[in-house]
């Protein structure tokens, strides 16, 4: 069977063949990094056209309808308008932050990229400590948007980046509690395991009521850690006109958005493999039949039909709910999901120990 | 309490007060320094209660100014206008935005418009037009060649 | 004076929200003072679109001037026409035909159904809900087709004249307005379910920015906003002009004074707005649409004052006529200026998202504040 495994498999068979072991890391490193931007870029775009045309139906409109068919080359204009812009940066501003920072914002979510597995086989790096790699690196995020708004020298922006600083701070616990929840249950850190041990089906029907719990935690806490709507402070169009990003311009501010997008297709891809089994398909129990079914379905369609449902269930959020208060996003998350997450955390070890889950 | 009863009322409570009359409600010509002592006084009388200024204006007449304030009460729903004159040269009035809150906008408007000032004020400036504005717009005399059109 | 730029003397940060800002709707520009995320202070600049509306006023004749009304509460423009044909009747003594009592009323509570639509869209966006601003707009749009059949225009009616309306009605208005009221009246159960019952919406609103009653009475607060604080000031009520005397309908009145109380206020007046049009639709007389006046009005010497209720409070027109053709001084007193006072006493203590739904429940228009 023609799979994406396969091909990846072939191309380092034939590298091998042709160079030593050391020119071949470096020319997979190559072409690794490229796919990453190409994703990268196929991302944003698709994602900002996603969002537009489901906000669109929402709010009884059509969307974005005619650039290319059906609007599909909307982003694609866009973009192209924003890199023709002119990067300004203000008088005030300190230059080698303010430029510094959208970068590192946009570093910061390649890096995540890393250990994430988009189909059986396909992991850039499937390193032991995948799930801690993954929450050490996300929490860096805060630090290009708080270089932003200081730099910016502009108090919309300062008071957008100290709200995002106490945000992604006080959520990243939460977020942190949940992932936790399920390596208990894995007994891994290592992201191909986590998926292994949801062939007969997924954690988040597997490990009871903990789980569903830690999954809605979980979900919460990434949408307030990519900064969206509802907990969209840091940016808060009607209170703060962009937040962090007001002074930006041109690709610099294309580089927040587009960072922006990743992230959430980033956190929806944990979310998918840590609760949804990741690329493993639909399996339930013994029921072999049933499951030999589910494997006919491509593994990178499972994962990319489960991270675009997640993707979509944010977007839902987004064009729903109205925006809380500071104050009372941060109640939310030290009064009421911190405890939750933990004292869910600790069933969560009950049931592993006593093995009550399927 | 209807016109007649206002009127009877407000004879008792100023010495010898001179009323306009054919007009809708009951207007009162007030000196102007009787104006503040009355207002704190008929904010909170008894039966009369005026406790709403709904309307705070400057009428500009060429040889003087009049300063007028419609009043009502939410309780007994009966109407004042009351109307204090001002010399045109110097058109100074005390206050009264420390009685009804509303006032501290309405007089500011009409500081702007008009170039009344209040004495006590809490905060006096320019409201809408720019600080620097030279020249009082409202007044009758008040030329501008550029910002004016004449039909 | 607190700086424009800067920290104060006390370390308090000084930012200046607007004159281009997304959520003071207009150019309102507001220096507010903050102590962390907490709003020390906050001092309205206005006058960014201040066109001295009054002055020009006092160069147009008593048909003309009507007009130019049209364009400070932009909003709700058929009640402010109606406000100043008012006071120009009064003057004229003249008694206008029962056919065009009816349509005036029956116009002025379509305007303010658009508008507390407008509002609600508005609100919710302030509060971070985009998607309640394209529902309102869907409804908004068809009463703004049937004033455009009626009237000729979709925003600046001038559709009153002294002595009636411009022109009959369309033939067919009456069916029109029927199928929007059939129609709305589903959309508004709709509206609560997306907004009103929404807890984050609820947790917003609820507590943030108390006005007591004795401080909007002092303030001078009408509309929604006093009604909101338990202060009954519904000038339709009051004082009936038209045929709002014959009509029933209840002036809605919500005691809590806080965000949610103004809210819930409007939500009701909507409700209320359709009552009354579902009254009167029905029952047009038949008859002349505008009383016979002469080509030149002369008002006699004098003063006139008329009240009338906006969709956001009192709007006060007073005229002092020399007996000339036109008037010799005009006052327009209008709902914002006055609301807008208050926002400082409300916003104090609170935070910067609390001031943004405060300015949402208050509904300013800053034409109609600056004139």
């Amino acid at each position: 069977m023609l799979s994406i495994e396969n091909i990846t498999h072939s191309i380092d068979a034939w590298l091998n063949g042709k160079f030593s072991p050391t020119v071949v890391l470096l020319l997979e490193s190559v072409i690794v990094g490229l796919c990453v931007i190409g994703l990268f870029a196929v991302l944003g775009l698709v994602l900002v056209l996603m969002e537009r045309k489901v906000s669109a139906y929402m709010q009884v409109r059509l969307g974005p309808n005619r650039v290319g068919p059906a609007g599909t080359l909307q982003t694609v204009a866009d973009t192209l308008k924003l890199a023709m812009k002119e990067g300004l940066t203000p008088d005030g501003a300190d230059k080698l932050l303010f430029n510094l920072a959208p970068f590192l914002v946009i570093v910061v979510a390649m890096m995540i990229l890393a250990p994430v597995a988009f189909a059986k086989g396909i992991q850039i790096w499937d390193i032991n400590i995948g799930v801690l790699y993954i929450t050490a690196i996300s929490s860096l995020s805060v630090v290009g948007v708080l270089m932003a708004g200081w730099a910016s020298n502009n108090k919309y922006s300062l008071l957008g980046a100290m709200r995002s600083g106490a945000q992604i701070v006080s959520y990243e616990l939460s977020a942190g509690m949940s992932v936790i929840s399920i390596v208990v249950l894995t007994g891994s850190l290592r992201i191909s395991d986590i998926i292994t041990s949801q062939q007969d089906g997924w954690w988040l029907f597997k490990g009871h009521i903990p789980a569903m719990i830690s999954f809605i935690i979980f979900i919460i806490a990434v949408t307030a850690e990519t900064n969206r709507a509802p907990f969209d402070l840091a940016e808060a169009e009607s209170e703060l006109t962009a937040g962090f990003h007001t002074e930006y311009s041109g690709m610099r501010f294309a580089l927040f958005f587009l960072a922006e997008y990743v992230n959430v297709f980033i956190v929806c891809a944990i979310a998918a493999t840590l609760f949804l089994g990741g690329w493993m398909p639909l399996h339930i129990g013994h029921w072999a039949g049933f499951n030999r079914v589910m494997d006919y379905i491509p593994s990178s369609l499972w994962f990319m039909g489960k991270t675009f449902f997640l993707i979509f269930v944010i977007m839902w959020f987004r064009w729903t709910f109205p925006r809380l208060r500071i104050d009372q996003l941060l109640n939310l998350e030290w009064k009421y999901l911190l405890p939750m997450s933990m004292v869910n955390l600790l069933l969560m070890t009950v049931i592993s120990i006593e093995g009550w889950h399927f | 309490m209807n016109k007649e009863e206002l009127k009877a009322r407000l004879e008792e409570m100023l010495p010898s007060p001179s009323f306009e009359e054919g007009a809708e409600w009951t207007t009162v010509l007030l000196d102007k320094g009787v104006w503040e002592g009355f207002a704190r006084e008929m904010r909170s009388a008894e039966t009369l209660e005026f406790d709403y200024l709904f309307c705070v204006t400057a009428v500009d007449w060429r040889t003087h100014f009049t300063m007028v304030y419609h009043l009502t009460s939410t309780t007994r729903r009966h109407m004042l206008v009351v109307k204090v004159r001002l010399d045109h040269d110097e058109p100074v009035i005390r206050t009264v935005s420390d009685i009804w809150r509303t006032a501290e906008f309405h007089e500011r408007e009409a500081f702007d418009l008009f170039g009344v000032v209040f004495t006590g004020h809490p905060d006096l400036r320019r409201l809408f037009m720019t600080d620097e504005w030279q020249g009082w717009p409202l007044r009758k005399d008040y030329e501008d060649p550029v910002n004016m059109i004449k039909l | 004076m607190i700086e424009e730029l800067g920290t104060t003397e006390q370390g308090d940060l000084v930012i200046n929200l607007g004159p281009q800002h997304p959520s003071t709707h207009g150019v309102l520009h507001l220096v507010i003072t903050l102590s962390g995320e907490t709003i020390r202070k906050v001092e309205p600049h206005l006058g960014y679109i201040h066109r001295s509306i009054e002055k020009m006023c006092e160069s147009l004749s008593y048909r003309q001037f009507i007009y130019v009304t049209s364009r400070m509460d932009y909003l709700s423009s058929h009640i402010n026409n109606h406000g100043c044909a008012l006071c120009v009747e009064k003057g004229l003594q003249i008694e206008i035909p029962e056919r065009a009592k009816v349509i005036r009323v029956l116009m002025d509570e379509l305007t303010r159904l658009a508008s507390h639509q407008l509002w609600w869209g508005a609100m919710a966006m302030d509060v971070g809900a985009l998607t309640p601003f394209f529902h309102a707009f869907r409804e908004r749009e068809s009463i703004n087709d049937i004033m455009e059949e009626t009237c000729g225009a979709r925003l600046t009616m001038n559709y009153m004249v002294p002595g009636g309306v411009m022109a009959d009605i369309h033939p067919n208005f009456q069916k029109k307005v029927k199928e929007f009221v059939r129609y709305f009246n589903t959309k508004i159960d709709e509206y609560d379910e997306l907004v009103t019952d929404n807890i984050i919406f609820k947790s917003r609103m609820k507590g943030i920015g108390y006005l007591s009653p004795e401080s909007a009475v002092s303030y001078g607060c009408t509309g929604p906003t006093a009604r909101g604080s338990g202060v009954s000031c519904d000038i339709r009520k009051l004082y009936p002009y038209e045929v709002y005397g014959r009509v029933s309908f209840e002036e809605v009145i919500d005691g809590g004074g806080d965000c949610f109380a103004r809210y819930n206020v409007r939500m009701q007046e909507m409700r209320q707005s359709v009552s009354i049009i579902e009254q009167l639709i029905d029952n047009i007389p038949e008859g002349e649409f505008q009383a016979k006046t002469k080509a030149v009005l002369k008002l006699p010497k004098g003063e006139f004052y008329s009240r009338v209720e906006t969709a956001r409070g009192e709007f006060g027109v007073y005229i002092i006529s020399e007996g000339g053709t036109t008037p010799y001084r005009i006052k327009f007193r209008s709902p914002g200026f006055s609301n807008l006072s208050a926002l400082d006493h409300m916003a104090r203590g609170h935070k910067i998202g609390d001031l943004v739904a405060i300015m949402g429940t208050l509904d300013l228009v800053i034409p109609d504040i600056d004139r």
